[in-house]
């Protein structure tokens, strides 16, 4: 039996609950090559920034164990050309975009926010206040409660009311329940949750730090317990603010994992890398694993965890 | 660019090096010198996500049996140990071809093939398809010792010359290929050098190149994550048409640059000049 998948994010309703996990996917145009990127629910998009932006010396990645750290640092085109060539081309081939915006200070946030105004094809914005890869640890927003609300706040005034905004949670925080109620009371419609894991790992031959920006963000299924605790923690505080719960998501029952704990939809970022066209090979044993539990509907089993019994 | 399982169809070694043999019934395309494959290692539960990248040695394709890919492998950490010790009938995940492969000249003119260790695998076949165009063909092979070199005889078949360095002199000339290539281009009047090893040895074929006014293709050895363009850690500063140098990938744009375009004495920083470095604070 067919299990409907569709969901909804604020005002945005989804086909399907998968996304692409931002900075996994670049643009989509290079896994569309190994899956039909209109049949999951949307594209997150890298990180776009105001200005074309290099990134960080390499290297930039370290396997570990079940995950990866990186340390890229939103390396990308910029907004014009995202603008000219990129955007265009998602909707040219029917994919939803989630477009995720950063920004070097609040100001950055809300002209990225303006320029986006009144273009086609933005399904969602997702505002990453939370990328570890930054030169001092004071920049990433997500991880004190007046800055997180005040980039919010800034991208709230400037962005189309009618484009559900995301915030993007970092789990490097004491408490994460706090930062979520923050930026929702600052205009969020939803949290995308979560970003990496600040790491590190030392190069055991010299001994020095194996990235070249030192630190690394820590991705896979090595941090998918801490994700799902944060969906939980966060949906049990808030349960109608929709989450997109990602972090190491490689199955459809880890999907699955997420959908209980409160997320309404998911996303698949490292295990791309391993898997390019895992997106649509999860989304489907997603429906499977729904539907081998006699489920009809994705939405009745958003935050199945938290009831008793 | 087809993800697909092969079936490992063979598993051997050959000197310090594995030569493994995967065969599928999937299109894959056409697969020219210089082009890479991606494998996913560990199994299906695996720990270790990164797919490893290996330059693809050669393609044969029988109608009975499909597409047998080869590829000449180094196991020296645990993912390529897994891969190595696979037995034959083992289901691979593979992707292939990938990246931009090795340009060929449209004249016949004389090529020099300058490989470091196992970066010789995708060599032989490049040295007969310039052979078939009528290009004089001489190589320079270099290794640390004996049981690392690759491809010796197949190549001394095919080229027209072929000289060997290894660092200890158990083969061949006692030193590195880049003491041996200014001779062996002066003799054969090299217009084009195709190398593919180290990133030094690279640098170092790129400025004799330089030199003698030769082109040089050169094969690039970056850390990838995914090796399809979606992750950005392979990236290397690269100058392009208008001049200004780009932190580029090399699995989309790559493996093969031309030498005189990578800045070699930048790669593993991001330089001050390239497009959206960083100033100061920031991300």
């Amino acid at each position: 039996m067919a299990v409907d998948l569709s969901t909804t994010i604020g005002r945005l309703t989804l086909p399907a609950p998968v996304l692409t996990a931002s900075g996994c996917a670049a643009a989509g145009r290079e896994l569309d090559p190994y899956f039909d990127i209109t049949r999951i629910g949307a594209i997150t998009t890298k990180s776009i920034m105001l200005e074309p932006r290099s990134g960080r010396p390499t290297p930039r990645m370290a396997e570990t164990p079940s995950g990866m750290l990186n340390s890229i640092g939103l390396q990308g085109p910029g907004i014009d050309a995202f603008l000219e060539h990129d955007l265009p081309w998602l909707r040219q081939r029917g994919a939803r975009a989630v477009v995720s915006i950063a920004g070097n200070d609040v100001h950055e946030f809300g002209r990225l926010a303006r320029r986006l105004r009144g273009v086609e094809g933005v399904s969602a914005i997702e505002v990453n206040i939370s990328c570890p890869n930054v030169a001092n640890r004071g920049l990433v927003f997500a991880c004190q409660m007046g800055s997180a609300a005040e980039v919010m706040a800034e991208v709230r005034r400037y962005a189309d009311p009618t484009v559900p905004l995301l915030a993007k949670l970092s789990p490097d925080v004491t408490d994460i329940v706090e930062i979520a109620h923050a930026v929702v009371d600052a205009g969020a419609d939803g949290l995308s949750m979560i970003n990496t894991m600040l790491g590190m790992s030392i190069d055991p031959v010299t001994l020095r730090p194996h990235l070249g920006g030192r630190t690394g963000g820590l991705s896979g299924p090595a941090i998918r317990p801490v994700a799902v605790r944060a969906v939980y923690q966060v949906h049990a505080a808030l349960p109608h603010v929709p989450i997109v719960g990602m972090g190491g998501i490689r199955s459809g029952r880890d999907a699955l994992e997420f959908i209980a704990a409160g997320a309404s939809a998911v996303s698949v970022g490292t295990v791309i890398f391993n898997d390019p066209s895992s997106p649509l090979r999860i989304q489907q044993e997603l429906h499977d694993e729904l539907a081998a539990r006699g489920f009809t509907s994705l939405r009745d089993v958003i935050g199945i965890a938290h009831r008793e019994g | 660019m087809t993800q697909f399982r092969a079936r490992l169809a063979g598993n051997r070694a050959v000197g310090e090096y594995r030569h493994l043999v995967l065969v599928t019934s999937a299109e894959i395309g056409q697969v020219r010198p210089g082009h890479f494959a991606t494998v996913a290692v560990g199994g299906r539960d695996s720990g270790m996500l990164l797919r490893r990248a290996f330059s693809i040695h050669r393609v044969s394709t029988k109608p009975s049996t499909g597409t047998a890919i080869e590829l000449v492998i180094a196991a020296k950490g645990p993912g390529t140990q897994w891969l190595a010790s696979q037995p034959e009938g083992t289901l691979i995940d593979v992707i292939a071809p990938l990246g931009r492969p090795f340009s060929l000249p449209k004249e016949p003119v004389p090529c020099v093939l300058v490989a470091g260790g196992y970066g010789a695998a995708p060599m032989i076949a490049l040295a007969e398809e310039l052979r078939s165009r009528g290009c004089r063909v001489d190589v320079v092979l270099g290794a640390a010792t004996e049981s690392r070199l690759f491809g010796v005889l197949d190549l001394k078949r095919i080229a027209d010359s072929i000289t060997v360095t290894t660092d200890d002199g158990s083969l061949g000339v006692r030193g590195m290929v880049s003491d041996v290539l200014p001779d062996v281009m002066r003799r054969a009047d090299s217009a084009v050098v195709y190398a593919c090893g180290p990133m030094g040895m690279l640098r170092a074929v790129s400025e004799i190149a330089a030199r003698t006014g030769a082109i040089a293709q050169c094969a690039v050895e970056e850390a990838m994550a995914c090796g399809v363009g979606v992750c950005m850690t392979c990236v290397l500063p690269v100058v392009g048409d208008d001049g200004r140098t780009r932190m580029v990938r090399s699995c989309t744009e790559g493996p093969v640059f031309r030498g005189d375009r990578v800045r070699w004495d930048a790669v593993g920083t991001v330089p001050a000049d390239a497009v959206g470095a960083p100033r100061t604070g920031g991300h």
